[in-house]
This record gives structure tokens, C-alpha cells and sequence, in this order.
């Protein structure tokens, strides 16, 4: 498959299975539609002007009962059998709580880490447990070949072997409300040596040099303010340049008076200053801004980055 | 004798919205979804539009959302599923046993009163209340509980055409019980009509199970029970049994009518008799019974048990055998024929190859392995368009253009039919073959915008949507002037066979001077000259 990559374990089985139907099914069309064209143009009413009645044939229909059913079993058995190995999770995968919301995903490693991007070690396998907060989503790596729906009330669960270093969109397939099209998030493989570098360390959500697609180009430029928010995935609802998305934009709100409404549903007026930022991005649901779903998820963040984004919010006015 | 279309007592609009002929109300669903077809289509050609624009989105998420739902809700409940029963079932179902009319006209009727009132509830619900319903038309739980925008209206105007549906299917299987010919015996009868015969157990059984799952969800929204969301300890995987019980049995409820009229058609334009007469009857009532086994194959990827999912997949591979002998035995009755390939015949082939990639991707989707890539991507909505339009649809053209002279008593261009062909053809291709692509590549289904790797795929499908709407709207721009101005069409323009070529074009209102005496197999093309 040149035009996807074929990045886990899982992927080279998929596609296995697919070619395979794909052959066969291949076979039949040009088999099926070249005897319609033959027959077309061999038994035109020039070339042939009296049909003849032919009823059937008992042996024919007993062939062509009997081939189909023996091929489609084998498919049947070959998709089965390699779904198996799909479902079966290896005892030393490490596991990964995978959270799905309106929209947007979040991971939890074993050590309490939390991403908003997913890190993987190439190689080693991974078993991810699925959660849902509200509505049913679906967590899929194309690159990957590997899908599950996450449903509320219910942990369902899928597991690989990242087998190719990159960067891969996990995307979300089960329609979850107006931004279910921008609820992608990144799954970045990475050698098992900066995997741990990471989750031994100090840095708590993933570290934006591991998201910039991989090139041998020289030290990165530090991260922007803006970076910063595209990498916390502000963007995918604030604008900052006033056009309206689903959240409310950022551009020009500082000092300015705005309407809020509490977990109650009462509404009052707050100041947007320094402390109503720092507060709405800490705990968002506390305050919802008047005429927005209450939508966004508690992000983690550290204190250096909450001071960098409440300054450029700032910056904004 | 006057024809169906000149007498009914009463004149005008009234004659047509109060008849109880089996003909006339045929006609009256021909008008609506056509209609309807029409604004679905526009409304899928300004998705594709939405592909092209992404930034900044030239509709708006919330409306992009409801575009999809909304053009789903009317292809599924409004055309296809309706689709070739309503209109060329009521209409020649009758004629083609040798009946006057169906055994409950009153009720056939009313059943096309449920259809409008359905239909109406569904607009009416785009446009009142917090916004059209933007959940697809699965309305999967929870989120179709929880979102504000007007799911409970859309619920019930869709509640209301299963009522449409499950008395059209009680109408066929009494009429086909009671009101053949004499001598037509079961295995006289046309081979369109076995598969309404099929199409109407499936209309009857499993539609009052869709029904009660949407009142469920209705009642979930108005009264706060918690039957589906898991907030209140209800369980979202059973909605998904719920609903596929019914749905997946309603794609076969949707494609077996078409799978009969092509079966009619072949044989015509071969001019020699059906390949596997029996085989083809009994495949049908296989479909309708395995059809009803497969539902789960809509939630391989929903979790449910691993037993499950194998027996699903299992039934999902043997459903395909019945459509492969009726593929075969399509094939085999062009063999040694007289071929002429006019309209319907071109039409009828082109379902034939287009049904056949359809069910192929079916085979794809149905190993489990690769349904856990495929689920939920465009690679199912280029195979459900394969079968549901490239199919079903199709195969209405073609049932149009082959029994158009006899409804109407006018002749279309022909020239004029083959050549909307050519751009139905190969836009359908561009659109849905680029969609399986997409699909395969990861792009998944209900996104308003796009990820960079995708956006070559998705110019392609929709360059392919804009030149599949300019043939569909030459197709019946065709049939529109030929109503108006064709010139008058014999009784038997094809050389058929079945009852309905005996008659005049148009029919006359009550079908048969004489109930005719069948005395032999239908097909008969050749009978001085057979193997």
C-alpha cells in the first residue's frame, strides 16, 4: 500500500486480507462484465436474430452455489483468523487510558503522565483503554489499521506494535456533534530511548519537538506563543484573528467585560483579566461563556505555559 | 377502453390525491420521490462543494452536519427504500398476476398518506425548533438524546413512513396470496413479483422493531428514561442492535425490488427466457431470510462479544451467495439471446456492474480484520452508494425507461437516454471509486473538512458529483419533455412478454377486460425454438 503507510503490526495483516479479497474480487468483475460485453455483441439481434429459451442448468446452478460459498468461507475464515490476532493483547503491552470528549482526546500513561498527543516506543506493543466521557466517538490510526469505538459506560480496547517512527493522525470516526470532522489528535512513534527520556523525565505533556515532523534541520527555534496553542490544541476551537469557531475567539477579549454562566446555569458578568483567564483555561466548565457548549476539556498544563498562554492572550487585545 | 389516466369520477388533483387505483397511487409516489430525490441530490452536490472549500468552510460545521442527515434520512426513508415497491410495485404488481388492483386499495392509499405525512414531519423538523437534526441518519444514542438541535420531530416523521412501508408490505403479501390469475401457480408468476413477495415479510416484520426503537429514543428525549444512555443506565449498544435489526433487513427491502426488475428487463431486451427461473425466485426469499441474520456486521468495531462478531461475519459471507447466482444467472440469460441494447437494457446492464462492485467491497467490509480499518470511512459510503444508487438507483432508471411507454402511453428519446448514460456513468465513478480510495486511505465518513493527504481524492469525487448531477438532470429533463410532448408508445414497445405488455399503454383503469388464464411459465420468448 504505497499511498498509507504501513505502520503497526496490525497494518500488514489488514492489508493481507484486503489484497486477497481484492484479487478475487478483481477476478470476478473482469470475468463477470467481460461475458456480459461478449455475450452483447456475440448474441446481438443482427448477428443472432432468434433467441432460444434456455431454462437452466441444474449443474451450473450447483457450481456457481458451491464455488462462492467455499471461496467467501475462506475469506471469511482468513479475516477472522487475523482479527483474532487483533484482539489478543500481548501481557507485556504497556497500557495507555485513552479518554474521548467533545472533542477532543486526552491519554494517560501508567506513571500518571497526561498528553494530549499520543507518544509511543517503536516496537514496543501498546494496549489502549478506551473511555468515553459523553457521547460515543471512535479512535482510529489509519496508519495503523486500527479502530475501536469508544462508548460511554463501557471500556472497549484495541492494542499494537508501532513498528515505523513518524508522526500519524488518530482521527475520530462515530459522529460526536459539530466538531467531530477537528477532533484529530497525533500519534508519534519515537525510539524507545527518547520514549523513556520523556516518561522518566520531567516534562509532563508531550514536548513539541516531537511533534514537528521529523527532518535532520538544526536546533528547533524555541516554541511560539501560537505554537503553544496549537500544540494544546487551543486552535482546534479558539480562533485568534476574530473568526468565529466554536469556541469564542481570543483576539481583542482581554479587559473587556464579558457573561458567564456558573455549573448552575446562572449567569453573571465577569472581568477578563489575568485571574478570569488563568481560571477558564484551568477549569473551564466553572465558567461558561455565555452562548458557547460547554465543551472544553481541562487541559494540563504547567505553570511556565499557562503564564506564556495567559500572556498572549493578553497580547491579543 | 379509457385508460387509468383519463377517468377516476373525480377531475383534477382530487381525482388523483383521493384514487384508490393501484396505478394512480403508483404514479403518486413516482411524483414525490422524485422530488424528493431531486433535493437530496442537490444537497449531496453542495457536500461535495464543502470538500472543495475547506478554509474557511463555505457551510458551517452545524450545517454541514445536517446536510449529511438530512440527505441521508431522504435517499434512505424517502427513495430507495420506498424506492421500486412503491412506485413500480403499486403500479404493475396487479397487472403482472392478473389482478385488477392490490386487495386493500383503500389502504394503499392511506399508506401513501403515511408517506406524505412522514415526509412533511421531516421538513418540518429542518426548520423549527433549535436547528435540523445534525446526527446522521443512524441517530446513534447518546448522541442523538443529548443533542439540542430537532431530533424528536425528524424521529417521528421517520416513525411515520415506517407505517408507509409495513402497510405496502401487508398490501403485496395478500395480493400475491389472493389475487393471482387463474393458472398463475407460484411458479408462474414474474419474477418481480417473488421479489416484492420477499421485499413485503421483510417490509412487515422488521419495520415495527425500527418503529419502537425510534418512539424509545423519542421518549428518551421528552420524558428522560434511560433505556439507551448510559448517563441514566441504559445501554448505546443496544439502540445499534435495535436499529441495524431493522436497517440492515431494510437494504434488502431496498435492493431485492431493484434485483426483480432488472430480472424482468434482461430477459425482454434478450428476447429469450430467464436463465434459473427457480434460482433466482428462491434466492430472493434466501436474501430476505439471511438479510435478517447480518445486522451486527454495522458494529464490528462497537465492542459487543468476539463470538458475536464471528457470526456475524460468518452470515455476512453467505448472504453474498444468493446475490452471486442471481449475478450469474443474469449473466447466462444474455447467453444464445437476440440482444438489443436500448435504453433500459444499457441502464440495466450498467446495474449489473456497478451491483457487482457494490457487493464485491461488501466481501471486503465483511472480513473482520479489515473492518476494523474500513469501519465508519468513506470506503462505506462508496460501497453503500455502489449498491443503494448504483444498484437500487440504477436499476429505477433503468425499471423507468423500461416501463415509462406503458405508464404514461408516450415514447422518451431514446438518443437522448443513452446519452444521459454516458455522464451518469462515469461521474458515478469518479465520485464513489474515489471514495472507496479515500475510504482505504483513512479519510472517516460526516467531516465537514478534510486532512491535507486527502485532498486530491476528495477534488476527484467531486468533480465526479457535478458531472453525476448534469446526466441526472438530463435523464429526467428527458422524461419530463416526453410526458409533455412524446409521441403516443404502442402497447408493446419492447416486445415483452409478462401480463403488462397485453394491455394497453397507458393501461386501462381496471387493468383486464377479462381476467386472462395463464397457461404456462412466464417468459416464454421462443416457445417454438428451445433446448
Amino acid at each position: 500500500m504505497p499511498f498509507i503507510p504501513q505502520a503497526s503490526s496490525a497494518a500488514g495483516r489488514v492489508d493481507a486480507v484486503f489484497l486477497f479479497i481484492l484479487v478475487l474480487s478483481a477476478v470476478f468483475l473482469v470475468f463477470i462484465t467481460a461475458t456480459l460485453v461478449w455475450f452483447v455483441i456475440r448474441y446481438n439481434r443482427k448477428r443472432h436474430p432468434r433467441g432460444v429459451d434456455i431454462e437452466g442448468n441444474g449443474w451450473l446452478e450447483f457450481a456457481w452455489t458451491a464455488i462462492p460459498t467455499l471461496i467467501f468461507i475462506t475469506m471469511f475464515l482468513y479475516g477472522w483468523t487475523n482479527y483474532s490476532y487483533m484482539r489478543e493483547v500481548p501481557r507485556d503491552a504497556m497500557v495507555i487510558e485513552v479518554t474521548g470528549r467533545q472533542w477532543a482526546w486526552s491519554f494517560r500513561y501508567p506513571n500518571g503522565k497526561r498528553t494530549s498527543h499520543l507518544l509511543l516506543a517503536a516496537d514496543r506493543p501498546v494496549k489502549l483503554e478506551l473511555h468515553s466521557l459523553d457521547v460515543i466517538h471512535g479512535f482510529f490510526i489509519a496508519a495503523f489499521r486500527i479502530k475501536q469505538d469508544v462508548v460511554p459506560g463501557k471500556v472497549n480496547y484495541t492494542w499494537f506494535v508501532p513498528t515505523q517512527l513518524g508522526t500519524f493522525d488518530i482521527e475520530c470516526t462515530v459522529i460526536c456533534g459539530v466538531s467531530h470532522a477537528i477532533m484529530n489528535a497525533k500519534a508519534v512513534v519515537v525510539p524507545v530511548e527518547g520514549f523513556e527520556a520523556w516518561y522518566f523525565g520531567e516534562e509532563d505533556d508531550i514536548p513539541a519537538r516531537f511533534l514537528k515532523p521529523a527532518s535532520p534541520a538544526p536546533a528547533p527555534a524555541p516554541e511560539s506563543a501560537l505554537e503553544l496553542l496549537n500544540r494544546k490544541s487551543c486552535t482546534e476551537c479558539h480562533s485568534v484573528d476574530g473568526s468565529p469557531m466554536v469556541g469564542p475567539t481570543l483576539k481583542g477579549i482581554y479587559g473587556r467585560e464579558g457573561a458567564v454562566l456558573d455549573r448552575d446555569g446562572r449567569e453573571r458578568a465577569v472581568m477578563i483579566d489575568d485571574d478570569y483567564v488563568r481560571r477558564a483555561i484551568v477549569d473551564p466548565a466553572a465558567e461558561i461563556t455565555r452562548g458557547y457548549p460547554p465543551a472544553m476539556p481541562e487541559t494540563v498544563m504547567t505553570d511556565e505555559e499557562l503564564r506564556r498562554m495567559v500572556d498572549y492572550i493578553r497580547s491579543l487585545r | 377502453m379509457s385508460s387509468y389516466l383519463d377517468t377516476g369520477g373525480r377531475g383534477g388533483i382530487a381525482g388523483w390525491i383521493f384514487s384508490t387505483d393501484h396505478k394512480r397511487i403508483g404514479i403518486l409516489y413516482l411524483a414525490t420521490m422524485t422530488g424528493l430525490f431531486f433535493v437530496a441530490v442537490v444537497i449531496g452536490v453542495l457536500m461535495r462543494v464543502e470538500q472543495l472549500v475547506l478554509d474557511p468552510p463555505l457551510f458551517a460545521p452545524q450545517v454541514y452536519n445536517a446536510f449529511f442527515t438530512v440527505h441521508g434520512v431522504i435517499m434512505i426513508f424517502m427513495f430507495v427504500l420506498p424506492g421500486l415497491g412503491a412506485v413500480f410495485g403499486n403500479f404493475f404488481l396487479p397487472i403482472m398476476i392478473g389482478a385488477r388492483d392490490v386487495s386493500f386499495p383503500r389502504l394503499n392509499l392511506m399508506s401513501w398518506y403515511a408517506f406524505v405525512a412522514g415526509t412533511v414531519i421531516v421538513f418540518v423538523s429542518l426548520f423549527t425548533g433549535d436547528g435540523a437534526p445534525d446526527t446522521g441518519w443512524t441517530f446513534y444514542v447518546p448522541f442523538s438524546v443529548r443533542t439540542g438541535t430537532n431530533v424528536t420531530l425528524g424521529l417521528t416523521g421517520v416513525f411515520m413512513l415506517g407505517f408507509s412501508s409495513i402497510l405496502t408490505g401487508l398490501n403485496f403479501i395478500t395480493t400475491i396470496h389472493r389475487l393471482r390469475a387463474p393458472g398463475m401457480t407460484w411458479h408462474r408468476m414474474p419474477l418481480f413479483a417473488w421479489s416484492l413477495y420477499g421485499t413485503a415479510w421483510v417490509q412487515l416484520l422488521a419495520t415495527p422493531i425500527v418503529g419502537i426503537t425510534l418512539l424509545l429514543v423519542i421518549a428518551e428525549r421528552v420524558f428522560g428514561i434511560g433505556v439507551f444512555d448510559p448517563a441514566k443506565g441504559g445501554d448505546p449498544i443496544l439502540y445499534q442492535h435495535l436499529f441495524w435489526t431493522y436497517s440492515h433487513p431494510a437494504v434488502y427491502i431496498m435492493i431485492l425490488p431493484a434485483m426483480g426488475a432488472i430480472t424482468e428487463i434482461l430477459p425482454t431486451f434478450a428476447h429469450r427466457t430467464v436463465f434459473g427461473y427457480k434460482a433466482i425466485a428462491y434466492s430472493s426469499m434466501a436474501i430476505a431470510f439471511l438479510g435478517s441474520l447480518v445486522w451486527g456486521h454495522h458494529m464490528f468495531t462497537s465492542g459487543m462479544s468476539e463470538q458475536a462478531n464471528l457470526l456475524f461475519s460468518l452470515f455476512t459471507f453467505l448472504v453474498a451467495v444468493p446475490s452471486a447466482i442471481k449475478v450469474f444467472n443474469w449473466t447466462s440469460t444474455l447467453y444464445k439471446g437476440s440482444i438489443e441494447v436500448r435504453p433500459p437494457m444499457l441502464y440495466a446492464l450498467t446495474f449489473v456492474f456497478l451491483f457487482a462492485i457494490g457487493g464485491l467491497t461488501g466481501l471486503m467490509q465483511g472480513a473482520l480484520a479489515v473492518n476494523v480499518h474500513l469501519h465508519d470511512t468513506y470506503f462505506i459510503v462508496g460501497h453503500f452508494h455502489y449498491v443503494m444508487f448504483g444498484g437500487t438507483g440504477v436499476a429505477f432508471f433503468a425499471a423507468l425507461l423500461y416501463w415509462f411507454p406503458k405508464m404514461f402511453g408516450r415514447t422518451y428519446n431514446e438518443r437522448v437516454a443513452n446519452l444521459a448514460w454516458a455522464p451518469i456513468f462515469v461521474g458515478f465513478n469518479l465520485l464513489y471509486f474515489g471514495m472507496l480510495v479515500l475510504g482505504y486511505m483513512g479519510m472517516p465518513r460526516r467531516y465537514f473538512t478534510h486532512l491535507p493527504q486527502y485532498h486530491t481524492g476528495h477534488v476527484i469525487a467531486s468533480v465526479g458529483s457535478f458531472i453525476l448531477a448534469a446526466g441526472l438532470v438530463l435523464f429526467f429533463a428527458n422524461l419530463v419533455v416526453a410526458l409533455l410532448r412524446g409521441k403516443r408508445a404502442e402497447s408493446n414497445p419492447w416486445g415483452g412478454v409478462t401480463l403488462e405488455w397485453r394491455i394497453g399503454s397507458p393501461p386501462p383503469a381496471e387493468n383486464f377486460d377479462v381476467i386472462p388464464e395463464i397457461q404456462g411459465r412466464p417468459y416464454r420468448f421462443n416457445p417454438e425454438v428451445s433446448e
